[in-house]
């Protein structure tokens, strides 16, 4: 039997056999891989790009305290970006759950239609959630349009369920049974992480404090976005750092939304304020890229 | 000779519930590229796979026939030069044109032949449009921003003419006589032909007919439970679901532990049915059995891992709604009515506390008890429980659960949980008196609510689904039998009573089948409340085929013009001294004896003795036209005859206005 890390090593070696730059994941919290810069602004313009990670992805609202065999507050994907999207993809994504293991002969595999939206990044795909035996372990998505821009090349985007992958492999019902490595298991490594940050983000979260952060950082992002067009060096212009800042929104919201604390009508309000930020910051970053020559 | 012809467009997965729409535009599209061209030839069939569209036609000609077309040229007066010009532009000598007289003076025609184009050439030009044309609700591109779209990439393009390659390109893929197998255990690259394509597929693994996916299936589920004493529950929408997510199904029986059946069977099998695309299995007694089948995409499961692992996954499923039952128990709906301040009914209508609170007058004003009043305060306060964050498709159902589980009295819990009812038109109404008050006041509260701010449903929009609100709202009351009188319930509003008007008029002839004449009749003669029209439409469609109906229909008819042309609109009393012929005393004194008899019918609700009283006046009423001139010379006999037709008229057209039967004779 594979361990968890075994798991992902065979998947990190699967992909960079097939010439994709093995990135380690990203140090902002993020609520999906997809918001990662290596995804969020890579697959904007004209360069082909080829990347994956494991990529830690905190969801304040599915935190369950360590309680649920199936959720939690922090799940791993191992995402994955193929820029064009190579004609055989769907062969070579079959061929990679071959690699971990999962004799495809004996299982039932189905791709059903989910087609994937990100309203705070404005962004959405088209594509798939693929079923193994009726449990759900990848999003399959072609992206279609990013930061508000349609995309020049297409690129594929996988995201592969590592927990649920390896209690499938493992063959247990739930998650913290998963053996990370000889000796521990999931619960082991992430228990606390789960029970505490449940309770931090449910109970203890001060949200005047999240309310100014998300100020803070919003303000700090608007003053960069704006400082752009009379920036003269443009390569030099720190885009990265801006978009740090709409990371953080993003998450001092996904942490408001679970405290309760945003009602539905401020809702929509907040997810346009962040949208804003991000769809800004995709057009000065293809604007640099493409040399600086159109303001944004 | 003729040639069969047959087009595969090979995609990556095609969402299920499209494939069908699609198939019957790519027919249409194909024929009407033969109806241009004037082809003949037909579809044989079309069908469709996750994975594939497919058409096969037959009867294709090589070519075109060639015709000739008469060209009009220049005026015979316009000179050689202009003639000499039109014959070079066709290629011909001038000698060849004719000269013609036409009304507009004599011109020069020129008689060309035409060559049929050969049909190879006109589908290699046609398919890549009929393809991409094809009309898909969401679209996307693959190969680049300016790329073609379509539902999906296509990844094989198989066209042949008889053995002939038709030759085109879409997205960088040639056409071919290549298909594929099923993506596991067929070939990955198949060559086939057109008279072996099905035999070819099937030999990996691919059932190109839905109809045989759909057998097998079915067959497949047969013999699993074959003396097991089980059976399946019925869900033919699962079923094509299941039939177009697959191109080699086969049924696998799988079970759950028995303590899941605590949970509720609604719970049970939305889990099994939304989530998993699972068939639930009943005991014989049809309780739910800890059973499910599931329907894979490929041939067998020896080693039991399929079913293994989908009752890992459901297990898990289960498990969260235990999790989620438990945890709403914390807090009884009793107390979340003011958490519904926080949930959006509507941008501008405010929140569903509003609602409630409106919803609760409703009821009150429609002399609901305190039941139902108390079900209306609580019936839209499951929306704010885990169970329907996670299950929207289950709200009312939950309410009702849960109410039943904290004791709310057993009136209030039903009336909850049938407040969405009915949901589809094949759905019951809510089967309680209190639930169908609930039922009516959150969708009249929603009718109403939306007309007042403008949200009218307009063509095929129609966000708020306020066609199916007023469709229950007909049929809650016609089949719940409640007098509610329509003006009433639309708050007096007009446009949602002419709405309401045009929903019940659909109701009885697409739902209950009434021809739409006996509607009109009905109708004109009252159409605010309902049950009492639903009765006399019953009345009028035993009566209709008697002997005497449809005559006296055409008599009504009569009497109604002869009013019309004598611009009769009095409400005279007929003076009986002044009846001077034997036929017409005979009449008055019917229509004394039938009024009385027809006004206790009525007052019993015994419309059909009441509409054969009616028509058995017929003789009376010919005889009176045989032998009576209404428009007699003396004014005074005139006026007595037409009031006599004219209270006939009106007395007798309180159940039905006969005046709109459609009869052969009129």
């Amino acid at each position: 039997m594979d361990y968890y890390q075994d798991i992902i090593n065979k998947l990190k070696q699967y992909w960079g056999k097939r010439g994709v730059i093995l990135q380690e994941p990203y140090d902002v919290e993020v609520g999906a891989g997809t918001m990662c810069p290596e995804t969020f602004l890579r697959v904007l313009g004209p360069q082909p790009y080829r990347v994956g990670y494991v990529q830690p992805s905190r969801r304040p609202a599915d935190g369950r305290y360590g309680d649920n065999p199936n959720r939690l507050y922090k799940h791993q994907q191992y995402q994955l970006i193929l820029k064009p999207s190579p004609d055989d993809i769907i062969d070579q994504y079959l061929a990679s759950l071959e690699a971990i293991g999962i004799d495809l002969d004996k299982h039932d595999i189905k791709l059903e239609e989910d087609n994937w939206e990100s309203p705070t990044l404005g962004a959405w795909g088209i594509g798939w959630q693929v079923m193994l035996d009726g449990l759900e372990i990848t999003q399959f998505t072609y992206f279609q349009q990013c930061g508000g821009i349609d995309l020049e090349v297409v690129p594929v985007e996988l995201t592969y369920g590592l927990e649920r992958i390896a209690a499938f492999l493992q063959g247990k019902d739930s998650v913290y049974d998963i053996e990370w490595a000889p000796g521990f298991t999931y619960r082991d490594v992430r228990y606390d992480d789960e029970l505490q940050m449940s309770v931090y983000n449910f109970e203890m979260a001060g949200i005047d404090t999240l309310w100014k952060l998300f100020d803070l950082h919003e303000a700090e992002c608007r003053r960069l976005l704006d400082a752009y067009p009379e920036y003269p060096e443009k390569k030099r212009f720190p885009v990265l750092g801006a978009y740090d800042h709409v990371l953080k929104c993003s998450h001092l919201f996904n942490l408001l939304d679970a405290r309760g604390a945003i009602s539905v009508t401020e809702r929509v309000g907040v997810i346009a304020r962040v949208r804003k930020l991000a769809v800004g910051t995709a057009r000065i970053w293809l604007d640099q890229q493409a040399g600086g020559e159109v303001a944004a | 000779m003729a040639k069969d012809f047959l087009l595969e467009i090979g995609a990556e997965e095609i969402p299920d519930w499209m494939l069908p729409p699609a198939l019957q535009q790519l027919r249409e599209r194909f024929e009407a590229v033969l109806k241009d061209h004037g082809l003949p030839g037909e579809v044989a069939w079309v069908e469709a796979t996750p994975r594939r569209l497919a058409l096969k036609a037959s009867g294709l000609p090589l070519k075109q026939k060639s015709r000739t077309e008469v060209l009009t040229g220049p005026p015979v007066a316009a000179g050689e030069r202009a003639a000499e010009g039109f014959a070079r532009r066709h290629g011909v000598d001038p000698g060849q044109l004719k000269a013609v007289q036409t009304p507009k003076g004599e011109y020069l025609t020129l008689k060309k032949k035409i060559p049929g184009r050969r049909t190879i050439d006109i589908l290699a030009e046609e398919l890549p449009r009929i393809i991409l044309q094809i009309h898909w609700p969401k679209t996307m591109y693959w190969t680049g921003k300016n790329g073609p779209r379509f539902i999906r990439p296509i990844r094989w393009l198989v066209a042949l003419l008889g053995a002939q390659v038709v030759p085109f390109e879409i997205a960088g893929v040639k056409s071919g006589r290549t298909s594929a197998g099923h993506r596991r255990l067929g070939k990955p690259k198949v060559r086939v032909t057109i008279a072996g394509y099905q035999e070819e597929l099937e030999r990996n693994y691919v059932l190109v007919p839905a109809s045989r996916r759909r057998r097998r299936i079915e067959a497949g589920i047969a013999a699993l439970l074959e003396g097991s004493g089980l059976r399946v529950k019925e869900d033919p929408a699962l079923l094509e679901t299941l039939v177009y997510l697959t191109e080699y199904p086969t049924p696998i029986l799988g079970s759950f532990d028995e303590a899941f059946l605590e949970l509720p069977m609604e719970v049970l099998v939305t889990v099994m049915r939304h989530h998993q695309r699972y068939f639930s299995v009943l005991n014989a007694d049809g309780t739910l059995a800890p059973r499910f089948i599931a329907v894979m995409n490929t041939a067998d499961d020896p080693e039991g891992l399929v079913r293994r692992g989908n009752e890992r996954v459901l297990r898990a499923r289960f498990n969260d709604a235990r999790f989620f039952w438990n945890f709403d128990q914390r807090r009884k709906l009793a107390d979340r009515v003011d958490d519904l301040a926080h949930v959006t009914f509507q941008k501008e209508l405010g929140s569903y506390l509003d609602k409630a609170r409106r919803m609760v007058a409703i009821v009150e004003s429609l002399g609901g008890d305190e039941h139902a009043c108390r079900a209306a305060r609580l019936a839209k306060c499951d929306l704010t429980t885990e169970m329907v964050g996670e299950f929207p498709e289950l709200q009312g159902i939950i309410g009702g659960l849960y109410a039943r589980a904290q004791g709310e009295p057993e009136p209030v819990a039903q009336a909850i949980y049938d407040h969405y009812k009915p949901v589809t038109m094949d759905d019951e109404i809510p089967s309680t008196h209190e639930g169908r008050l609930v039922a009516l006041a959150d969708k009249l509260d929603t009718l109403r609510e939306c007309f007042r701010i403008g949200l009218v449903p307009s063509g095929s929009k129609d966000p708020f689904a306020l066609r199916r609100a007023a469709q229950g709202v007909v049929r809650i009351l016609v089949e719940g039998g409640l007098r509610f009188r329509i003006p009433e319930l639309a708050g007096g509003d007009e446009k949602l009573i002419e709405f309401f008007d045009d929903r019940i008029r659909y109701y009885f002839r697409e739902v209950r089948a009434f021809a739409y004449d006996e509607v009109n009749a009905v109708l004109a003669a009252g159409a605010d409340d309902l049950p009492d029209a639903a009765e006399r439409l019953a009345a009028i469609r035993d009566v209709r085929p008697t002997e005497n109906f449809e005559p006296i229909a055409a008599s009504f008819k009569r009497i109604k013009n002869i009013l019309r042309q004598a611009g009769y609109a009095g409400d005279d009393e007929v003076a009986p001294e002044m009846l001077m012929e034997p036929q017409e005393r005979e009449l008055y004194d019917a229509f004394r004896r039938v009024r009385a008899e027809v006004e206790q019918h009525r007052g019993r609700g015994a419309y059909r003795a009441g509409l054969q009283a009616i028509a058995a006046l017929r003789p009376r009423v010919d005889s009176f036209f045989d032998h009576v001139l209404v428009n007699a010379p003396d004014q005074r006999l005139r006026r007595n005859r037409l009031a006599l037709l004219a209270n006939l008229l009106k007395e007798f057209s309180s159940i039905a206005d006969f005046s709109e039967i459609v009869t052969t004779r009129s």
